[in-house]
């Protein structure tokens, strides 16, 4: 069997097969069509969803991993079809996405010759692949593939790029069955010095004050359970990142909500009063800090991390604890006596109440006026019970999908954070379908929607039952924002002309349904989330609405607008 | 506030792959360090290629370049260290008018003084080898550039040993050599 002679596309779908790979998004072309015709003998073990344009592949191969935990595979072709890519390949990268992307590429006796389709791919993903490799004899494929699927998922998971000749795909080789568990120069698993878990236990057990920080090191840990025994254990506050936001669910007593920008306005300023500052599996990116220079000096910080290179990149810590966090956490918790922060705990209450009254209550129950995004939002959470998978796509949509959503499973969030990309929503959504079984919605707006609007198609094809949900407000909303902000209101080709979305939906053959009446929104939800198979459901939204509260870039992280009123402008 | 910069050095190991020292030099070009001189050549190890990098920075910065090359998948180890900590060499050669070599008594006397060789002599050129510190092998340079002779000058990147008493690079290997035996 092992001496049998196979093409180096037969044994890519063997390899990936022995991955454990079902599904694959993917788009063929000349240079990958003889693993095109290899997959024809193996479609029915590997499913291939037909994406419309491949920057889709990457993105439903994202939204596969953030909801299954498992490597999200593309399959497409070499030079437009391998930089298609690329967006959702930057995109993994900042997210720690675990994807890898099969491009194929010339000959070997082609490359550099400039030939036709031929593109530099691993040069060009190079700088934003956790590992990109041109595969070019058949004799190599297995263990490229291996190494692959290995190095992406394994320690900080990210995207994998497998440049995959033409020859090499036709070309004749035994196939040897690899399993790569171990490299030499890759350590993807930081050493924990013991004495860095007593520091920290101390550290943390003396606090008078702690704040929690969950970024999604927490779900790529898999440590959920360990994040909330250390949360109780020490009875401290704890807020979420943009991506760590179903770490802990909505629901728990601890959880005070998400950081940052448009965080709660609690955490941010108890961010500037706490006395130790513990983040888990976080970048202290400045959407989440504003100033720097002013953020929570105050504290003692101690930072849980997998990857070193985190550690004082951007805000100094004064403990660093290496380490897979769902260990580490585990240890510290052992370590720790029982907590009892109340009256600090009690502390969020006064913050939490202002931002009630001021901004959560007036947009999530308005009594009059046009529909609110944030009330869209608060709707679905009430009919869903946070029960579905919450896609999003970038911008207000965003921010108002993670404010008000109610999260009471892990890997229920599915958002892109790091780059921001406009166009990651549905194909995102697509994919989520396939990693989980449960209900998927996608918030998105109807900027977003139109920059991978071609994934309707998709959805059409595979029945992908994608409940989207359109906040329509014929704007680019939060560049619009913004403008109004720090622009004074020059609305700089933000206003949308849109078109019939029912009718482009109606083309597809998926059902839809436009609300513009706060009366029959609850109905309409109901009706979505009870259809089989994929929904559009438009929702004509106020058209100037804002997110708040915001702390504006640069300022410091509790100086936060309540009311759009505040001039931004300094 | 500008912070206080330092001339590194940094010693980086990596496996004999294609496409390594693009990626390594690119997390100089994402962090805005200007690289001032760069080595590459295969280590004493088999397979094991050896980078030294020159570049001014502040330490915040540095750290965080060091961990950033370190974290790509085929760099093996990668280091930052100051002056006292290393030993280093570089290498030069210098091209000059032999008319004016046999014009000027002070032209070989400078070379002899500062530790130059005559390599090559004919009429039309001469090839002045010298290897030594960095500022040795400028100020010879300077030297002759003051008399106006210098046809050519080319120096090599810093090369650099550590003076640390222990092998760490080699002790590093065996732990990992074995890890990776053992499926860890």
């Amino acid at each position: 069997m092992q001496n049998e002679l196979l093409t180096g596309a037969e044994i890519l779908m063997r390899s990936l097969e022995a991955e454990g790979v079902d599904v694959l998004f993917g788009y063929p072309g000349g240079a990958i069509m003889p693993v095109y015709d290899a997959l024809y003998d193996h479609r029915d073990r590997l499913h291939h969803v037909l994406v419309r344009h491949e920057q889709g592949a990457a993105h439903a191969a994202e939204g596969y991993a953030r909801v299954s935990g498992r490597a999200g595979v593309c399959l497409v072709t070499s030079g437009p079809g391998a930089t298609n890519t690329i967006t959702g390949i930057a995109d993994a990268m900042m997210d720690s996405t675990p994807i890898v992307v099969i491009s194929g590429q010339v000959g070997a006796q082609l490359l550099g010759s400039d030939a036709f389709q031929e593109c530099d791919l691993v040069d060009i993903t190079q700088p934003i692949t956790k590992w990109a490799c041109q595969i070019r004899r058949a004799a190599d494929v297995a263990a490229a593939v291996s190494r692959a699927f290995y190095i992406a998922r394994t320690g900080r998971p990210g995207p994998v790029v497998l440049d995959f000749t033409k020859n090499a795909q036709t070309e004749l080789a035994p196939y040897v069955p690899a399993r790569v568990e171990a490299i030499r120069s890759y350590v993807p698993e930081p050493a924990t010095p013991p004495e860095a878990l007593e520091q920290a236990a101390a550290l943390i057990g003396g606090a008078a004050r702690p704040l929690v920080l969950v970024g999604q090191g927490v779900t790529l840990a898999g440590a959920e359970e360990e994040l909330r025994s250390f949360v109780e254990r020490l009875d401290a506050p704890a807020g979420c990142t943009l991506l760590g936001l179903s770490a802990l669910p909505t629901g728990h007593p601890l959880n005070m909500g998400m950081l940052g920008m448009h965080g709660a306005l609690a955490l941010n300023r108890k961010t500037q009063e706490c006395d130790v500052l513990v983040a888990v599996g976080m970048r202290f990116d400045d959407r989440i800090t504003g100033n720097v220079a002013t953020y929570a000096r105050q504290a003692m910080k101690v930072h849980f991390d997998i990857d070193p290179a985190e550690f004082n990149k951007n805000v100094r810590v004064d403990l660093a604890v290496p380490g897979d966090c769902r260990k580490t956490l585990r240890a510290v918790t052992e370590l720790l006596p029982q907590g009892d922060h109340r009256a600090w705990r009690e502390s969020f209450a006064e913050a939490a109440d202002e931002e009630r009254r001021t901004v959560v209550d007036p947009q999530t129950h308005p009594a009059t006026g046009p529909l609110r995004m944030a009330e869209v939002v608060r709707c679905v959470a009430d009919v869903t019970g946070g029960d579905a998978v919450v896609v999003t796509d970038v911008g207000q949509n965003q921010m108002f999908a993670a404010r008000y959503s109610r999260f009471t499973k892990p890997r229920s969030f599915v958002s892109s954070g790091g780059m921001g990309t406009m166009g990651f929503g549905l194909p995102a959504a697509i994919g989520a379908t396939f990693g989980q079984e449960g209900p998927v919605v996608l918030f998105v707006g109807d900027g977003g929607l139109q920059m991978t609007v071609e994934e309707l198609g998709t959805i059409m094809e595979q029945s992908s039952p994608v409940k989207i949900v359109l906040l329509n407000n014929n704007y680019l909303g939060n560049v619009r924002q913004w403008q109004a902000l720090f622009f004074h209101r020059r609305y700089s080709f933000t206003p949308m002309l849109n078109p019939d979305y029912e009718k482009i939906a109606e083309a597809y053959g998926i059902p839809a349904t436009t609300v513009t009446e706060r009366g029959s929104l609850a109905e309409a939800v109901a009706l979505m989330m009870r259809a089989h198979g994929p929904y559009l459901l438009q929702v004509a939204v106020m058209e100037e609405d804002n997110v708040l509260p915001m702390c504006c870039p640069g300022n410091d992280v509790d100086d936060m607008l309540l009311t759009a009123d505040d001039d931004g402008l300094q | 506030m500008e912070k206080e910069t330092k001339l590194y050095t940094l010693i980086i190991f990596s496996e004999n792959r294609a496409g390594v020292l693009n990626q390594v030099t690119n997390v100089f070009t994402r962090r805005q360090v200007n690289i001032e001189s760069l080595n590459a050549s295969p280590s004493g190890i088999d397979g094991v290629h050896r980078y030294t990098i020159t570049c001014r920075a502040d330490e915040d910065a540095i750290r965080t370049l060091t961990l950033q090359i370190e974290k790509k998948i085929d760099v093996i180890r990668a280091d930052y260290f100051e002056k006292n900590e290393i030993y280093v060499m570089e290498q030069a050669l210098y091209k000059i008018a032999t008319p004016a070599l046999l014009a000027d008594k002070e032209i070989s006397k400078a070379i002899r003084l500062l530790g130059g060789r005559i390599v090559e002599v004919n009429p039309a050129y001469s090839i002045v080898s010298k290897e030594g510190l960095p500022e040795e092998v400028r100020g010879l340079y300077d030297r002759l550039q003051a008399k106006g002779c210098v046809l050519q000058y080319v120096s090599s990147g810093v090369i650099a040993v550590t003076k640390s008493r222990r092998e760490e690079l080699a002790e590093y290997l065996q732990q990992r050599d074995e890890a990776c035996r053992t499926g860890r």
